[in-house]
């Protein structure tokens, strides 16, 4: 080796441990930063890029239209996470720091993520907003005082899915005898609706069946092989990705009627069924309120950020379902924002004082008006209890073409999930030496 | 000139023996840990301490550990991640189900439980070699990823299937911050890498470079082929079943099977053969590459003021880092630790080369 490949070799060395070593230093004062976890890349990238677009887009028309919140601009930087848990910590632990109150809130979009994320976020004192997924029981807000599972858990869903079978039954009663299959992603996304399903199977009297499917879910032959011996009356998957478009061309090769069939809101969105096409028409799935559309919020976006060529993704994917739910993950951080600068003054607010937004947050019917959001989301309310807010969610049907809504609006069984809740986040509690707060006390001192 | 050891003669065997025999080799490791051990944790930004060096203290670990076996007894493993698996699953379960017992004692118990594991499917090492045994490792890849996500009870019957670690304490001090985490891995690395590096330079070292070279030469100079195997097997396993329980306690805290599937196992054999088979330095140069190349190249189109989409920038580090591990290998086909080596041997003879 001579003198010269020595030294640039040291020089390439020396460049890495810099550039590894210091955050970049910001100097701003009024800016309010938004890490943004995603994943445009790998088996789950069809599904991160419409949530990632429409959440970046979100703040983008926040600046573009309002020129922030409340004269606070955002910013954010995004960070590939590839679905991967120990990507996600490094991007959390890349971004955490930035902007001059550090990170705002994390959403990471990943169930694994969420639940290693679940025990750092307390100690850096970073809200962590989970709309739609995540932890089940950290809806219990006095004992996950970080976690926000807002608009809905994988309990919430799996309930509603089971009082949308009742119904077509026509009665509990009649589901007893009868077959349940949850076909699931093999990962802690798809097993946290097990405990639900098995206590409605207890209270109802089917029969649950647990098929898993291993990551990333391409290879369901002797899952669908297992449907077709045991011919379930009702089929729930619960996937992700490449996972769905699979399920679906598998039950299609299976024969068995797709009408049957119910996803989870993470199976139910333009990528999972548009390989298979007419083939999947009749199939069902949740919608976390709001499916595919075009309201007041994305009209704002398409004319403050799409026509000024700012988009982040093409124009035709705004308002697709995922799109539209990584937006209102965006809206809802950002009004935790914006109730937090009620309290504590119209300047960039602190992870905990967001945290604070989030959980006195009340989108009422005003609210609503003014997010431009009617028609698509009903009202929510956090407390210090329940950090859910709300868990309504409707039944969307593909017919071949696009997703059509059925007008009925479902909302979770409380009486079945708040003692699941409470249970589960007890005992989460006593093994981590989590004392409760006490919700009764904190209301009457705290607003 | 300044590196060279005329005049250090040695005159006794304990100095013959010893594990640098060179005195500026000695300064320089002094040096290193004291950087390493004092500097590092003092000057070191959070973001540094526990997202790059956490992690890669750790996986340097296992790949220490798959290096005794591959490295050392030749005996190829794409199981790694599976022993990783039992040392993080035991010791969560030894701390759920003995509360209050010490750290350091669970982490034993967890690599004693790997160890086992490892010999269990290390048996079939003594009549199939080669791709052969890769692919019977694999069995145990598999089975832990079946056995961690289908047996509720190992899993304290967690709904989600997903675990989180403890608190954890050692002597009093809660490992919580950054600086501690990392303090405690690399107490915990370079403890076993001079076990290690102990053991190769002894004769059990020997017994296992032996069997790799030509196990029936070595069964005719009298090495027992199956203590041998068997034995690196549970070293092997001893040391990543403890980094597993590392990976899962201080860097991940809560963590589902996946994150010890099939990619870790081979990101670890990535990492050895990179870095070098048959040697500690080179598990340590393999790790950083395989773990902090990648995360330098998705920062480095924004530490150079470039604008590009997140998936860009992330195709990009993928086609970079597989270009660079085809160059490296052909560059150098024997590992970064190759290159170390090379590079000591030229700074002897510095600066007059004949």
């Amino acid at each position: 080796m001579n003198m010269r490949k020595t030294l640039l070799g040291a020089a390439a060395g020396l460049a890495l441990a810099g550039a590894l070593a210091g955050p970049v230093v910001q100097a701003a004062e009024k800016e309010q930063f938004f890490p943004v976890l995603v994943y445009r890349t790998g088996p789950y990238g069809p599904n991160g890029v419409p949530w990632a677009n429409g959440y970046v887009d979100y703040l983008k028309m926040i600046n573009a239209r309002d020129g922030g919140v409340n004269g606070v601009k955002l910013t954010w930087e995004e960070c590939e996470t590839a679905y991967a848990t120990d990507r996600g910590v490094e991007c959390y632990e890349r971004l955490k720091g930035k902007g001059p109150t550090g990170a705002t809130v994390v959403q990471p979009l990943s169930t694994g993520v969420t639940f290693a994320l679940t025990e750092k976020a307390p100690k850096d004192k970073i809200p962590l907003i989970t709309a739609g997924y995540g932890r089940s029981e950290s809806a219990d807000g006095a004992v996950f005082k970080w976690n926000f599972p807002m608009l809905g858990t994988y309990w919430t869903a799996a309930d509603i899915i089971m009082q949308e079978i009742i119904k077509r039954e026509g009665g509990s009663d009649k589901l007893k005898g009868k077959t349940i299959a949850l076909v699931y992603h093999d990962s802690p996304y798809g097993k946290e609706p097990i405990a639900m399903l098995e206590t409605r199977s207890k209270m109802h009297g089917f029969k649950f069946l647990k098929l898993p499917v291993t990551h990333p879910g391409v290879e369901q032959k002797a899952t669908w092989l297992q449907v077709r011996r045991e011919r379930p009356d009702y089929v729930l998957l619960w996937g992700w990705g490449v996972m769905n478009a699979t399920a679906l061309k598998e039950a299609v090769a299976t024969a068995y009627p797709l009408d049957r069939m119910y996803g989870v809101w993470w199976s139910g969105a333009e990528p999972d069924v548009k390989d298979v096409g007419e083939a999947a028409k009749g199939y069902n799935a949740l919608a976390m309120q709001y499916g595919a559309g075009i309201g007041k919020v994305q009209q704002d976006i398409l004319k403050t950020v799409y026509d000024k060529n700012q988009g982040t993704g093409p124009r035709d994917m705004v308002g697709q379902v995922l799109y539209n739910r990584g937006m209102y993950s965006a809206m809802l951080a950002v009004e935790g924002v914006r109730r937090a600068q009620e309290q504590y003054g119209k300047k960039p607010m602190t992870g905990e004082q967001v945290r604070w937004g989030l959980e006195n947050l009340n989108i009422n019917e005003a609210a609503i008006k003014r997010l431009g959001i009617e028609g698509q989301l009903r009202p929510l309310r956090t407390t210090c209890e329940d950090h859910m807010g709300s868990s309504w969610a409707r039944v969307q049907t593909w017919d071949g073409n696009k997703w059509v809504m059925h007008g009925t609006w479902y909302e979770a069984d409380m009486q079945i999930i708040k003692p699941m809740v409470r249970d589960a986040a007890a005992k989460y509690a006593k093994e981590h030496n989590v004392t409760p707060r006490d919700c009764a006390k904190e209301m009457t001192s705290g607003s | 000139m300044l590196y060279r050891e005329n005049g250090q003669f040695k005159t006794t065997y304990v100095s013959d023996a010893q594990i640098f025999p060179i005195r500026q080799d000695r300064w320089f490791i002094a040096v290193a840990l004291l950087v390493a051990f004092v500097a590092v944790p003092m000057l070191g930004s959070d973001y540094l301490l526990r997202a790059l060096l956490v992690p890669f203290l750790i996986l340097a670990l296992a790949a220490l550990g798959l290096n005794v076996l591959v490295g050392y007894c030749g005996q190829i493993s794409l199981g790694t991640g599976a022993f990783m698996a039992v040392g993080a699953y035991a010791a969560f379960n030894i701390m759920v189900r003995l509360p209050g017992i010490p750290l350091l004692v669970a982490l034993v118990l967890a690599g004693l439980m790997a160890a086992e594991a490892g010999m269990v499917f290390g048996l079939p090492s003594l009549r199939i070699r080669g791709l052969y045994l890769a692919v019977a490792t694999l069995a145990a890849q598999f089975f832990s990823d079946w056995m961690f996500a289908h047996v509720p009870w190992l899993t304290n019957d967690s709904s989600s299937g997903s675990v989180t670690a403890p608190r954890l304490q050692l002597f009093g001090f809660g490992i919580d911050n950054p600086v501690r985490k990392y303090l405690f891995c690399l107490a915990i690395l370079c403890v076993l890498a001079l076990v290690v590096k102990n053991l190769v330079c002894g004769r059990k070292g020997r017994e296992w470079m032996a069997t790799r070279d030509m196990d029936v030469a070595a069964g005719v100079i009298g090495i027992s082929p199956m203590r041998a195997k068997l034995s690196a097997f549970a070293v092997s396993s001893f040391i990543t079943g403890i980094a597993g329980a590392l990976w899962a306690f201080v860097h991940l805290g809560s963590w589902e099977p996946a994150a010890f599937n099939i990619d870790v196992s081979l990101k670890l054999l990535f990492m050895i053969i990179i870095g070098g088979l048959g040697s500690v330095m080179g598990s340590l140069f393999g790790a950083a590459f395989i773990v902090l190349l990648p995360i330098f190249l998705n920062r480095l189109p924004g530490l150079l003021g470039v604008q590009a989409s997140t998936s860009l920038v992330s195709h990009l580090e993928f086609m970079t880092f597989g270009v660079l591990i085809v160059v490296f290998l052909i560059a150098e086909p024997h590992g970064m630790a190759r290159l170390w080596s090379t590079a000591k041997n030229k700074l002897r003879l510095w600066p007059f080369p004949h």
